[in-house]
């Protein structure tokens, strides 16, 4: 399908004619074949399955023409973004009537082709299976997965929609009704009115007011500002901002356009996650594309308006997305955080007035317009409106990326989209907010997901990634994961970052080994507490989070650590033991695999593990087919390997 | 005009010649400030001691050393509302309340000096500090070393001042450490250790006429009557470079400001070695 005409456009009006002109012939089709071409899914090898599926097509014509399919009139194909449930990739859709096809293999596209287009057919083995697992039941379409049934999406509306390659897809979904809008109908002062009606909070961490910053920066009466998107998503297993950078760069620039608009920018960068090619190359393509057609550089759509974005790409540390870290990372300095006493709407890159906004904030920007404030903020909760894009990982079934309007419950989220903890083992807590973010445990399950009821629980929103852990984890384990993580990402400027987090790691290693004392929990809570309040960046004052918030709901795991020298959980290698119960068979495959030779026994006598040769790797355990080694800490059995049962 | 917070030399300016001040309260006095200056440089003037390491009066704030925080309460906020601010960033504004010295400031240098003994053990600079907070030994695990890097930045920020930028922080987290990546812009000042709080950076200042510091050795120039120590042939063609590229006159004979420099006297003179307004007499 063309990629736009090539020509600019003179004015909003010619515009809105060519979208109405490219959803008129997208009416006539009769299919659409959509392959999700997101991070997972290339992975997975969506290019080679497109490939093929345009050869099927091209081998097929005749017939598919008999059937009044046509390529590029009745029947169009096309690669997407990503559709958020990364571990079925990869994934591949039909239009209009939303077949939902997993597991997609290249020779798929055959049988694709030939009885599903042709035929009516569905292509059986390759449909989802519930709870993606054998036996939980076909489902046909993908409005019959709850994973999707019960998402709202509205910063995701078109990932996985369009071709993130195509302005006119972009235009036939709706695209640019907001900035059109806003240019033709709105004073700048209304634009950020709406902002501010909407509800909309920033969705890169800290959630401040995005109208109101843009309204104090209306107030700022100086002729320049800068506007940023913040594009670094530096969370290790987020990638809301990367989906929508990949999938559907266009609404990203929308809702920067808009806001250069509302607030008079001429000037924007976009920050760009060092490690997403794609996503930079998306973007430029985008911003290519909306140059040549007269929607960027000067004299926008005839209105006047000059705007010229330009991308950055990041620094290559989590820190960098700290916003006056990024700014100086623009300007060619050191990534490193200053203390923000001057608000950056003030003095911000090269000291001048700046706007800084991270991706999914942009995103809802042109939706809040098109659809009105009202509707924006009809969803959600207290002063949490709209939606929020989640990361969903770790021991949840379905895995991936999700959009639900603020104020589900996490028990909503965990067991009716994410379809409950792997093998239905027990909950045990789930980490918001990325890698500063806290642990809250089952007794939490019902909190509403909004800003103010994740802090007060005192973990919080961040940038939405959700980490879903069973009872098979240690929380003084995943708290010195996690501090671990930040030692490496902390800049090291100031000292209660730099200094506290390795003092904190080291008297959590010293726990998790079993050389815990009294008040050591005291000591970190003090130490804790001066990070939090002392430390420069938010980096330094949310990293005690982790700590903080297992220390608040997992105490007596803790001190069982330190008082019993006892791992509940059956996690910390120094305070467990493995050893063999009456289930043994004496098959000797566990005494084969023992790396230290700690397992004696002969065949059909029960094997003995020796304490002091043992190290703790468990591979006897993973390997008995007989269930007959057990985990013990602190004297008794902790844990038993129920994978066989 | 539009107000906006003073930068570096602004700061100094404006504390002398400013017209507009604020008043505000610290630790229950009412004083009247100029707008936009710092807290702790508001302190300062009035004899009330807060700790610092990072700040000098010559060089850009950098707010890393934790120890200046002070508490403040903004007009409007609740009666039992205050928040911990850095000092040598925090710009007064009227009606600001400032506590240098409550429980909750005490509490939090008390922790910071406490990590920065075990990073130090070795420096008496910061045990004598520890030791006024009530930290005789730190509670956490104590490097093992002789090092009195405390990473405040003065050196790096210094030499960017003189013009040279030699010294860099290097890698990041707890690992950053301060280096000069490249020798050949280093040109033998010493700066940047007499600017050093802690006397952490190793030098000979003149040792039969040579100098050496960060493991690089220097020719010296002495002053043919007196017989004075000039400086470094690099460091003088760096000030007669500078000078000279501001147009400014470069007499015959000059006096070097650094070599009557005294250890950490904190005069923003010094710091401005490298920024010669006028040539010196
Ligand atoms: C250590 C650290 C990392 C951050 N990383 C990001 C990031 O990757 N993306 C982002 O949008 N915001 C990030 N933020 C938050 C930004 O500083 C800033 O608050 C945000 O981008 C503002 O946009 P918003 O108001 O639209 O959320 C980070 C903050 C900190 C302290
Ligand atoms: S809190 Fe950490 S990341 Fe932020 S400035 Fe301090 S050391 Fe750097
Ligand atoms: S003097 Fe303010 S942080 Fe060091």
């Amino acid at each position: 399908m063309s990629k736009g005409n090539g020509r600019p456009f003179r004015d909003a009006n010619a515009l809105l004619a060519r979208a109405d002109r490219i959803r008129a012939q997208r009416a006539k089709l009769k299919h659409e074949i959509r392959i999700c071409a997101g991070p997972g899914c290339l992975a997975l090898g969506a290019r080679a399955i497109h490939e093929e599926f345009l050869t099927q097509i091209s081998e097929h014509k005749a017939e598919l023409k008999q059937a009044g399919l046509a390529l590029n009139t009745t029947l169009a194909e096309k690669c997407t973004g990503c559709h958020g449930m990364c571990e079925a990739g990869p994934i591949v859709t039909l239009e209009p009537e939303g077949t939902f096809y997993t597991g997609v293999k290249p020779r798929d596209a055959k049988k694709i082709v030939e009885r599903t287009l042709l035929k009516g057919e569905l292509v059986d083995k390759r449909l989802y299976e519930l709870g993606h697992q054998r036996g939980g039941g076909k489902v046909e379409k993908y409005a019959d997965i709850p994973f999707y049934s019960l998402q709202v999406r509205v910063a995701l509306r078109n990932v996985g929609v369009v071709d993130p390659t195509s302005l006119d897809d972009f235009l036939a979904a709706g695209g640019f009704r907001g900035f059109v809008r806003a240019l033709s109908e709105m004073t700048p002062d209304e634009v950020v009115t709406a902002v501010e009606d909407s509800g909309l909070r920033g969705r890169g961490g800290a959630g401040f007011p995005s109208g109101r910053k843009w309204r104090s920066a209306l107030r700022v009466k100086e002729d320049r500002v800068w506007l940023i998107c913040n594009g670094d998503e530096g969370d290790p297993g987020a990638f809301m901002d990367r989906a929508i950078m990949e999938g559907d760069p266009y609404s990203v620039l929308e809702g920067m356009m808009i806001a250069a608009y509302a607030l008079g920018a001429t000037d924007a960068w976009l920050y760009v996650r060092h490690e997403y090619p794609l996503a930079v190359k998306h973007l430029q393509m985008a911003i290519d594309t909306l140059e040549n057609a007269g929607l960027l550089g000067d004299d926008i759509l005839g209105a006047g308006m000059s705007l010229r974005i330009r991308i950055s790409r990041g620094g290559g540390a989590f820190v960098c997305g700290e916003s006056s870290a990024l700014m100086r990372s623009i300007e060619g300095r050191v990534g490193e955080p200053r203390a923000k006493y001057v608000r950056s709407v003030e003095k911000g890159l090269y000291d001048q007035p700046t706007v800084l906004n991270n991706v999914e904030s942009f995103t809802c920007v042109p939706a809040i317009i098109d659809r009105g404030a009202e509707w924006f903020a009809s969803m959600g909760r207290d002063k949490s409106r709209g939606t929020k894009a989640f990361s969903l990982v770790g021991k949840v079934k379905h895995t991936g990326l999700i959009e639900v309007p603020m104020g589900r419950t996490l028990r909503e989220i965990i067991y009716d989209i994410g379809g409950g903890i792997i093998d239905d083992r027990p909950f045990k807590a789930v980490q918001t907010g990325g890698p500063s973010g806290g642990c809250l445990p089952a007794d939490k399950l019902d909190l509403p997901v909004d800003f103010d009821t994740l802090t007060r629980a005192g973990a919080m929103m961040g940038s939405g990634g959700m980490i879903v852990m069973d009872d098979h984890t240690c929380m003084v384990d995943v708290a010195k994961y996690f501090i671990h993580f930040l030692i490496g990402e902390s800049c090291g400027k100031c000292v209660p970052c730099r200094e506290g987090l390795r003092q904190v790691h080291d008297m959590l290693e010293k726990i998790t080994s079993g050389r815990g004392e009294d008040g050591d929990l005291e000591k970190i809570e003090r130490l804790c507490h001066t990070m939090e309040v002392g430390s420069l960046c938010a980096l330094g004052k949310s990293a005690p989070y982790p700590v903080t918030s297992t220390i608040r709901y997992f105490r007596a795991e803790y001190e069982a650590h330190i008082r019993d020298k006892m791992c509940p959980a059956g996690v910390c290698p120094d305070l467990i033991m493995y050893e063999i119960n009456k289930e043994c068979t004496g098959c000797l495959i566990c005494k084969d695999h023992c790396p230290t030779e700690a397992i004696s026994g002969e065949k059909k006598k029960l094997h003995v593990i020796d304490e002091d040769a043992c190290i703790s790797c468990g591979i006897c355990m993973s390997v008995c087919k007989f269930d007959a080694v057990d985990i013990k800490s602190g004297g008794v059995i902790v844990s038993r390997d129920e994978a066989v049962v | 005009m539009r107000k906006v917070r003073p930068t570096l030399d602004d700061t100094a300016r404006m504390m002398s010649e400013t017209n507009e001040t604020v008043t505000i309260t610290i630790d229950g006095r009412d004083v009247e400030a100029p707008a936009g200056a710092y807290i702790l440089d508001v302190a300062g003037e009035l004899d009330i001691d807060i700790p610092s390491l990072c700040a000098h009066p010559g060089l850009e704030p950098f707010g890393a050393c934790r120890l200046c925080v002070v508490e403040i309460q903004k007009p409007g906020w609740d009666d039992w509302y205050r928040q911990l601010v850095t000092s040598c960033l925090y710009p007064v504004a009227d009606g600001l309340k400032v506590w240098t010295n409550s429980e909750e400031v005490r509490r939090n240098r008390e922790v910071v000096l406490d990590l920065q003994l075990a990073r130090v053990p070795k420096s008496d600079v910061i045990g004598d500090l520890a030791r006024e907070y009530g930290v005789e030994r730190t509670s956490y695990a104590e490097r093992d070393t002789d090092d009195t890097c405390i990473m405040c930045a003065i050196c790096v920020r210094a030499c960017d001042a003189v013009g040279r930028s030699a010294i860099a922080t290097l890698s990041r987290g707890p690992d950053k450490y301060v280096d000069v990546p490249d020798k050949d812009a280093c040109i033998g000042c010493l700066v940047c250790a007499h600017l050093c709080p802690t006397d952490a950076i190793a030098f000979v200042a003149d040792d039969n006429g040579k100098r050496t510091i960060w493991d690089k050795q220097f020719d010296l120039v002495t002053d043919e009557r007196t017989g004075e120590v000039l400086g470094t042939p690099e460091y003088l063609e760096h000030v007669r470079q500078r000078a000279t590229d501001r147009g400014l006159r470069w007499p015959d004979e000059m006096k070097h400001e650094s070599a009557k420099v005294k250890r950490r006297t904190y005069s923003s003179k010094l710091a401005r070695v490298g920024r010669i307004e006028e040539p010196a007499e």
